[in-house]
């Protein structure tokens, strides 16, 4: 088999609790801004966890010229859009002539939010106290009449990628993925997967996701996994602390443009970095526990790190490690922190101390499905400015998480070398792994 | 030199049983098993009938999980959905009929697996699954004012100055009721079960979600990052919010209880009013070739190509006005595109192809785009070639509809048979979808193929061994 030719990014896009626009959202990033505000999407004010990390002050007509075929989408479709017109803008495709076929796109983009107003009525109205069972006609009977097809149809979480592959011509392969907290790393990763083999030459990859709605918020509380710290939300989300205790819910989207060296070398497009390697893995242990060892998140990073090239445990020529970042899952639950700073120590070894390794959580809340697309640009953002963004709120040091989270504030490290290879982590609930390696593109 | 992959284990549930033989039985027999559903009620809905798993000659509310898990594992079955009973089972039942060992098979007794964790992918396509309304309807209630209209402050736990006391509906809702509804959790399901340490996918993509995964799964073992893979997928949308939604999209033939179930759902049929919904699926062990053989398993066929494509579909209003097809651009050229592509993979020319097994929904747009793809790319031969129809037998299963066809695909290729086809109304005169009995044939390249709502399409070239 020939060997696979380099993949390369050339466009990005995000929406995020901190803006929408990619250079001064990683000022904020730098300079430790917090997105995260009580919620206002619906009245949470008795909610256990009653703050978010929303979006703010979004508007789609920012980003197309014609969203009157997007009006029914739903709020995580309409953030990929914009999220990709970015991209699309960045990578200078509105250019180039491309070939749909070979145009694909891979979505780890999550479901919309339900009609609330009459699912809940429905389910009310359905309900029979006496013998505690749903009645269906009666449910439907509220249902029917009052649900329309646009807004039940745009909840399926493959929606999403059938507005952006419409508004941008994809029509190469296409698929939606949906693991948790992994998704958009995944479909990062499995994209970077199809374009090696050759069945595409250029993908969207990347994103979209929002829980910020009545359920999701209320699954996550009675799952106890985000923080409750209503009277300090500010300093809520602290990975890495000791006093963590639980992630704060955010959304948006992060969308990358990558294709084959050969592509953007030929339509002259500017490369930002290149996709160097991806790693997945299951846990297969529990779907509430992540494995006490952290054996699948190690399994995860080993094959991203053996796929890019890279020893972990031996420094390079400089006398660095040859990872200069990690971009950590950390979502400030108790488990994921403590497990993944072990799982970082059994790739790393003796090297783990060395490697700053941040989780942006502690600033834009934990994007769920958006979260690794998001975190991976951030790793593109070190790249090309030899700075790494800090974990926020650390402020209690945990003696099970003793590495450098690159506490409280960001990082120059030009003077020592600067940023030519970061790693991102993305976890899922049911033990998905799945870690991707970019590197500076150097010719 | 690339890795072959070939289908070693079949598992499948639906409206026609439990198991891959209980399917094929009964789409040799040319059986029906829509009936009245009866795990809820659908009195309220212009379509009264549905395609509910259940094993013949007992109701559907007996299929339990219980029964395909370890004994170690029947405490989790309380936090499955329907959609992953259905997944779960199928994966037991496929790696038992390809012969392997797991650690959910040895269950705690001494013992080695066929593969080690590390070799072992799991990739499922999901739907979205929708939450029993039982548990959801119970605790909204109590959180309803003297109108009994639901109030946010009464879901919450938090006394407030405003409201002095929430009364904490949510918390009739289980701990893990979220877990329960994540479409990844088929998958996380059958990793745990079986010990699937490796590359782990669940693909949302409806109707295309059980082809798009097993051709992922494919890539896996190609790309040298399994040498096994649990592929396949299911759904469940025979309840309350999926009756709702198809109803809404018009995809669902308006029937009484007492109606004769055989008699609904007729693919190509341009008067066609909707289909019936079923659910089920199917899950298949994928194994590279040379580890099969040595092993000695029998593959019921090679997977020998994958395609994948999107087009703006012909299915949703609101999609279709948006579609920007450019000029020269047809509805149907997405599907195209994935036979074209999964031919191209498989090195086999479309007159190569001895079977095709399509969605054939009984939806009447999805079925004339489809049948416009099938005539692009079959042109006059089309008439020539059998098609195998499920739908009409089991109604559709959605995301779990593309593992049906293929667990009919890899059925007929190792059996070197055409299975009956059932078909109540009008066939276009180029196609084979009129009823027909099951019967042998030589059958060495069988395509199957479905395409999503949201324009997701996908394609597997099957080949016997």
């Amino acid at each position: 088999m020939p060997s696979a030719p380099p993949v390369v990014i050339t466009g990005m896009g995000w929406v995020t609790p901190l803006g929408s626009d990619v250079d001064s959202v990683w000022a904020k990033l730098l300079s430790g801004a917090s997105g995260i505000a009580p919620v206002t999407r619906f009245d949470a004010t008795t909610f256990a966890t009653n703050f978010a990390s929303e979006v703010k002050n979004f508007d789609l007509r920012h980003f197309l010229g014609d969203v009157a075929p997007h009006a029914m989408a739903s709020i995580g479709t309409q953030y990929a859009l914009a999220a990709a017109a970015q991209a699309w803008k960045q990578a200078g495709l509105a250019r180039a002539k491309l070939n749909g076929r070979r145009f694909g796109i891979y979505l780890g983009s999550g479901e919309g939010p339900l009609d609330y107003t009459n699912f809940n009525a429905a389910n009310i109205a359905g309900w029979k106290a006496d013998t505690r069972t749903v009645d269906g006609a009666a449910w439907a009977a509220r249902a029917l009449p009052a649900m329309t097809v646009e807004a039940e149809t745009e909840q399926e979480p493959n929606l999403t990628m059938s507005h952006v592959a419409a508004e941008f011509g994809c029509r190469g392969p296409a698929f939606n993925c949906m693991t948790a907290c992994a998704a958009s790393t995944q479909a990062i990763g499995e994209a970077f997967e199809i374009i090696r083999r050759g069945d595409a030459d250029i993908m969207f990859a990347g994103g979209s996701h929002s829980m910020i709605h009545m359920l999701g918020m209320t699954g996550f509380i009675r799952l106890t996994a985000m923080s409750q710290r209503r009277d300090d939300y500010a300093h809520a989300a602290r990975p890495f602390d000791q006093t963590r205790e639980g992630f704060v819910m955010g959304e948006g989207a992060g969308m990358l443009v990558i294709e084959t060296l050969d592509h953007a070398m030929a339509r002259g497009a500017t490369i930002l970095a290149e996709i160097a390697g991806y790693g997945s893995s299951a846990d297969a242990f529990r779907i509430t526990d992540i494995q006490p060892e952290g054996k699948g998140a190690i399994a995860a990073m080993n094959q991203a790190l053996r796929q890019a090239g890279i020893s972990p445990r031996e420094t390079g020529a400089d006398g660095r490690p040859q990872v200069h970042y990690i971009s950590a899952h950390g979502t400030g639950t108790k488990e994921n922190d403590k497990i993944e700073t072990a799982a970082v120590k059994g790739v790393f070894g003796s090297l783990a101390p060395k490697v700053p390794f941040s989780s942006v959580k502690s600033m834009l809340g934990h994007l769920i499905q958006a979260a690794g697309a998001v975190e991976l640009m951030t790793c593109v953002k070190a790249i090309q400015s030899g700075f790494v963004p800090p974990t926020m709120n650390l402020k209690t040091p945990d003696p099970e998480c003793d590495l450098d989270y690159v506490p409280n504030a960001a990082r120059d490290l030009r003077t020592q070398g600067g940023v030519d290879v970061c790693l991102s982590n993305s976890f899922g609930f049911g033990g998905q792994n799945d870690t991707i390696v970019v590197r500076r593109w150097k010719p | 030199m690339s890795r072959r992959v070939v289908i070693t284990g079949v598992g499948a549930v639906s409206a026609l049983g439990v198991g891959a033989k209980a399917l094929w039985d009964g789409l040799c027999a040319g059986t029906c098993g829509i009936a009245a559903p009866t795990l809820f009620d659908a009195s309220g809905f212009p379509t009264k009938l549905a395609g509910e798993v259940k094993a013949p000659d007992a109701p559907p509310a007996s299929f339990s999980a219980k029964d395909y898990v370890p004994k170690s594992y029947r405490k989790a079955v309380k936090v499955m959905a329907r959609d992953t009973d259905l997944a779960v089972a199928a994966a037991k039942l496929a790696i038992e009929d390809a012969g392997l060992i797991t650690r959910g098979s040895l269950d705690g007794a001494a013992g080695q697996t066929t593969y080690p964790g590390e070799r072992v992918g799991c990739q499922i396509g999901a739907g979205l699954i929708n939450a029993e309304t039982d548990e959801l309807s119970a605790a909204l209630a109590t959180a309803t004012n003297e109108s009994g209209q639901f109030e946010y402050w009464r879901w919450g736990t938090i006394a407030t100055e405003k409201h002095p006391a929430g009364v904490g509906g949510m918390n009739n809702l289980q701990p893990l009721w979220m877990l329960k509804y994540l479409p990844n959790m088929l998958a996380c399901h059958v990793t745990i079960i079986h010990g699937c340490e490796g590359p782990s996918n669940t693909i949302t993509c409806a109707e295309a979600s059980v082809l798009l995964s097993v051709g992922e799964g494919m890539r896996v073992i190609q790309r040298d990052a399994a040498d096994v893979c649990f592929s396949g997928g299911a759904e469940s949308k025979t309840n309350l919010m999926g009756t709702l939604r198809w109803t809404l999209l018009k995809h669902l033939t308006p029937c009484e209880a007492n109606a004769d179930p055989a008699s609904l759902v007729k693919p190509y049929d341009p008067a066609s009013k909707g289909t019936i919904l079923g659910e089920g699926g199917g899950m298949f062990v994928i194994e590279e070739a040379s580890k099969a053989a040595a092993r000695g398993a029998k593959p019921y066929c090679e997977l020998a190509g994958f395609g994948a494509s999107h087009s703006p579909p012909p299915g949703y209003e609101a999609i279709r006005t948006r579609s920007r097809l450019s000029s020269d651009e047809k509805p149907h050229d997405g599907i195209v595109y994935a036979i074209e592509a999964a031919l191209g993979d498989a090195k086999v020319n479309p007159s190569e192809i001895d079977a095709i097994v399509p969605y054939a929904s009984g939806i009447a747009h999805v079925d004339a785009n489809e049948a416009a793809a099938l005539r692009q790319v079959f042109g006059s031969r089309l008439k020539d070639i059998p098609l195998i129809t499920v739908v009409p037998n089991t109604g559709a299963a959605v995301a779990g509809v593309g593992g049906l066809q293929l667990a009919a695909g890899a059925m007929a290729v190792r059996e070197q048979r055409l299975p009956a086809r059932i078909h109540a109304g009008s066939c276009p005169s180029d196609m084979q979808a009129d009823p027909v009995s099951a019967r042998a044939a030589s059958l060495r390249c069988v395509l199957v193929v479905t395409s999503a709502l949201g324009g997701q399409n996908a394609a597997l070239v099957l080949k016997k061994v």
